[in-house]
């Protein structure tokens, strides 16, 4: 494991060149700032890059623009409240975020959720995932300069929508889940609305494949780039998708099952190289995962109860928990510590973009800068997350 | 003196009348086309299906505010344009379209235009210079080294279509198509003319001089206004032209074995052709990623520079040993088809045999017994 | 065996809700993270989550630590007292506790010794007071 001596001040002087520079050449550094109104740093995101030429000798990444202080507006809020605050994390898998709330409050009161429910969330959670992944899909290929796929998978992200909004009422901003449950019923046709959303989605992954991931330039510019090994990746804490691709098997849903993972047949794909290439083609195959999960949810769901028996104002007990869950983006994880009153003493979210984020600047070292914007596409940073 | 004077500026008004046409034709074309391909409607607003869009888009960019950066270096900053765009109109000067269908028909036409093709590059390294800005110093060096890289290939393939008809004219070049267009002759030297034709003009999958995604417009970063609209302009008059030197040089043109010999149908048949191939090149937009500066480089030195020595030695050995046309031709297409398969071996195939290894790994993985759900 | 490996230091075991947690003295972190880490039957590779708890007599920082190989996990505590809320740094033994010490600086006033870059991580440079405590008021803010 090499690991930069992260922090400090990195030059990261002493990389090995392919090309023999002429050190007797008068050269300059030269410091750019990328963002953050930059188009590829998806959202409010800043690096600072010195380039040599087109090699990136350091970057510094800048994060805050959206700090909020959500921890902090948790500790105002009754729990129901804190439900819409994790819509706004991250804003793309706004289930996946409302779900770990719900869970930590549930395992601390010791509620125990109604199987339609569970159902219901498993299938929202996991639609969610191929929402995000194919935002991830679009703009990732955006980046590369690939301007098509983004139309295509914002189209089977429209699908996806509409069910949500038929299911809560909102497109984006649900606030669906509730402690003990889910807010209401799913519509009567929802299987039936389901099935006819996953066949175009199974199409568009299938033409994923043929048009994107195995196109020439595209390897090109993804494979080798970016690449970490998984020690170096499980020590700088990064997770989901672009941990499994660097060949570590770390799924929440397989590890720690929740909700009804452990009823659902699924593989978790990994990659080998933690290349660029690896990070997309596993969420790729995440999306193929997801569809066979829904598929299975919907065949094994039965009618019954969507809600557990609890009060209005949720009062967990004394105590503290840490609940987590696989996000689309990795491992989201509350410690939720409480005092027994209608509002969470303190509220600590793990965001996983944050702490992917940090392993950017490992894997920027000797890369060019159009690889930059690779790395950062292929970690699949929210930045509402990150900045919480 | 003075009737030739006035002969003169009316042909070249004509002309930059004759392509700014052009030009809208092909935003909205290009607009239409990548549409279809991403499944949407493009533009329909303005005119029937959007066809006077361009028209509001050229009136837009021409009343928008010029801004002049602070710190530009100014005389720079606004000479950069003109430097682009005036050899981009002055090639046009000796492109035919019909056998007497030209402003100038120069003997020596095709050293012409590649002469005054390669200034541009002067403007564009200037524009990013001038603009005092990084991405833009960023894109206008980036545009330096891609641009005389791949203006080697497109020498070496103009040189090999010249040595057919043995002249330098366009006419004549057309005419020597009459019985066969030299595509058929030179498949490889029609490939590598597009492939370093789009990189000429900075097209996708070889647009990293004004990537958005990395330098964000490159040298024209800064531009504004009029001063942006005269890059576009320019910018598609260059793909016109790679388009329309593709007809001449390798879809014979006019000449066409079907076609009756009036000016006006050669005219058409020209435009048609040319609109095809840009077509094509609008197709590459639509589908492909753009490379890295490294593998452009090396795109360019390492195979396309060495393809077109090897098109320009077979036709060479064509010409010096009066083989048959079909010798030529299939050479020509087993040396293309050679290195389509090389980098489909080298690219795409690992790929997917490490993914269905990876796939069967994950697989054998899988849990054997699912817990009953009820 | 957490007991086992860590016994000299001193830690006092209880149980949360679904995991073990452990409270040791904040000078013996470092040697207890290092333990975690190395020790083959433990091999803590991975610090899912760095918490500051504002108790308003004292600080806590808690350590979520899971294993990969081993596909266990427990929490670690240290307190700290409140006007001297110092703590070496545990970036050397866990690379990703980067960020969140730095955030954990930013919000509680948490000194983590030993980390190599404290600047403002969330909060902009010369913002005043820690708006992670308790003793921060809600609905105050700064202009920028």
């Amino acid at each position: 494991m090499s690991l930069l001596p992260l922090g400090e001040k990195v030059r990261m002087r002493g990389i090995s060149y392919p090309m023999a520079i002429d050190k007797q050449l008068d050269s300059l550094e030269l410091m750019i700032n990328v963002g953050p109104q930059h188009p590829a740093t998806h959202g409010v995101f800043r690096m600072v890059v010195w380039i040599d030429g087109e090699r990136i000798v350091d970057v510094e990444p800048h994060i805050g623009y959206l700090h909020r202080g959500t921890e902090k507006l948790c500790e105002g809020e009754q729990y129901s409240q804190i439900i819409t605050l994790f819509d706004r994390l991250d804003y793309v898998a706004n289930f996946n975020n409302e779900l770990v709330v719900c869970m930590a409050a549930e395992k601390l009161m010791g509620t125990e959720v109604p199987e339609r429910a569970q159902y219901i969330r498993t299938i929202l959670c996991e639609l969610n995932r191929i929402a995000s992944h194919m935002l991830f899909y679009g703009t990732f290929a955006l980046d590369a300069g690939a301007m098509t796929p983004v139309m295509y998978a914002f189209r089977e992200r429209e699908r996806i929508q509409s069910l949500f909004e038929a299911t809560s009422g909102a497109r984006l901003m649900h606030n669906y889940f509730r402690i003990g449950g889910v807010r209401q019923d799913a519509p009567d046709d929802f299987a039936q609305r389901i099935t006819t959303l996953l066949e175009p989605v199974k199409e568009t992954i299938a033409e994923a494949d043929r048009l994107i991931t195995f196109n020439e330039a595209f390897l090109a510019r993804t494979r080798d780039v970016g690449t970490i090994d998984g020690n170096t990746a499980v020590a700088l804490g990064l997770t989901g998708p672009s941990l499994r691709a660097s060949g570590v098997e770390y799924d929440v849903r397989r590890t720690e099952p929740y909700l009804l993972y452990d009823r659902l047949d699924f593989i978790v794909p990994t990659g080998d190289r933690g290349d660029c290439w690896d990070r997309f083609w596993v969420r790729i195959r995440e999306m193929e995962e997801s569809v066979r999960m829904v598929e299975q949810c919907l065949q094994q769901m039965q009618s019954g109860p969507i809600m557990a028996p609890t009060r209005r104002i949720a009062r967990p007990p004394k105590g503290e928990v840490y609940a987590h869950a696989e996000n689309p983006r990795g491992d989201l994880g509350v410690y939720l510590v409480s005092s027994g009153a209608d509002r969470p003493y303190r509220l600590k979210v793990r965001p996983p973009s944050f702490c992917n984020l940090m392993s950017m600047k490992h894997m920027m070292r000797n890369a060019y800068m159009a690889d930059a914007i690779m790395i950062l596409g292929s970690l699949d940073i929210v930045l509402g997350e990150v900045d919480r | 003196m003075l009737r030739d004077l006035i002969v003169i500026t009316i042909q070249v008004f004509a002309l930059v009348t004759a392509l700014t046409a052009v030009v809208l034709s092909l935003v909205w074309l290009e607009r239409k086309t990548l549409a279809r391909l991403q499944r949407r409607m493009g533009p329909m607003v303005v005119g029937p299906h959007g066809l006077l869009q361009p028209v509001a888009d050229a009136l837009k960019l021409l009343v928008k505010e010029d801004i002049i950066p602070a710190l530009a270096d100014k005389p720079l900053f606004w000479l950069a344009p003109l430097v682009v765009f005036v050899p981009s109109f002055v090639i046009w000067v000796t492109i035919p379209f019909a056998q007497s269908f030209a402003v100038r028909n120069m003997e020596l036409g095709l050293f012409f235009i590649v002469a005054f093709s390669v200034l541009s590059i002067v403007g564009v390294v200037m524009a990013g210079w001038g603009s005092a800005n990084k991405y833009a110093v960023l894109g206008g060096l980036r545009s330096a080294a891609q641009l005389i890289s791949y203006e080697i290939p497109i020498i070496m393939v103009v040189i090999a279509v010249i040595m057919l008809p043995h002249s330098m004219n366009l006419v004549t070049i057309v005419e020597g198509q009459r019985a066969i267009p030299y595509a058929l002759l030179q498949p490889l030297g029609l490939v590598i003319f597009l492939l370093a034709g789009v990189a000429e003009v900075g097209r996708t999958p070889f647009d990293i001089y004004f990537a958005e995604s990395e330098v964000m417009g490159g040298p024209f970063i800064e531009y504004s206004g009029a001063h942006w609209a005269v890059f576009f302009l320019a910018e598609y008059v260059n793909t016109f032209t790679i388009a329309v030197l593709a007809a001449l040089l390798f879809l014979g043109g006019w000449a066409f074995p079907l076609m009756p010999e009036a000016t006006w149908v050669g005219f058409l048949g020209v435009l048609v052709k040319a609109y095809l191939v840009v077509l094509v090149i609008f197709w590459f937009r639509g589908t492909f990623p753009r490379l890295r500066i490294d593998q452009l480089m090396s795109f360019g030195w390492k195979v396309l520079i060495p393809l077109s020595f090897v098109n320009f030695g077979l036709t060479a050995a064509y010409l010096f040993y009066g083989l048959s046309r079909w010798s030529l031709a299939l050479a020509s297409l087993f040396v293309t088809a050679a290195v389509a398969y090389t980098i489909y071996r080298r690219m795409t195939w690992p790929a997917r045999a490490t993914a269905e290894q990876r796939l069967a790994k994950a697989r054998a993985y899988r849990r054997v017994e699912t817990t009953d759900a009820r | 065996m957490l007991s086992q490996a860590l016994a000299e230091l001193n830690p006092k075991m209880s149980a949360a809700l679904d995991e073990v947690v452990v409270t040791v003295e904040r000078d013996a972190l470092l040697q207890a993270a290092l333990k975690l880490r190395d020790d083959p039957g433990l091999s803590f590779n991975y610090l899912m989550c760095l918490s500051v708890v504002d108790y308003e007599d004292r600080f806590e920082v808690v350590y979520h630590l899971r294993s990969l190989a081993k596909a266990h996990r427990f929490a670690l505590k240290v307190s700290l007292p409140y006007d001297d809320p110092r703590i070496s740094s545990v970036i050397s033994v866990w690379p990703g506790a980067d960020w969140h010490e730095r955030e954990g600086h930013d919000l509680f006033g948490v000194v983590f010794e030993g980390h190599p870059n404290l600047s403002p991580l969330l909060l902009y440079d010369g913002f005043e007071g820690y708006p992670g405590r308790k003793s921060y008021p809600f609905n105050d803010y700064q202009e920028w």
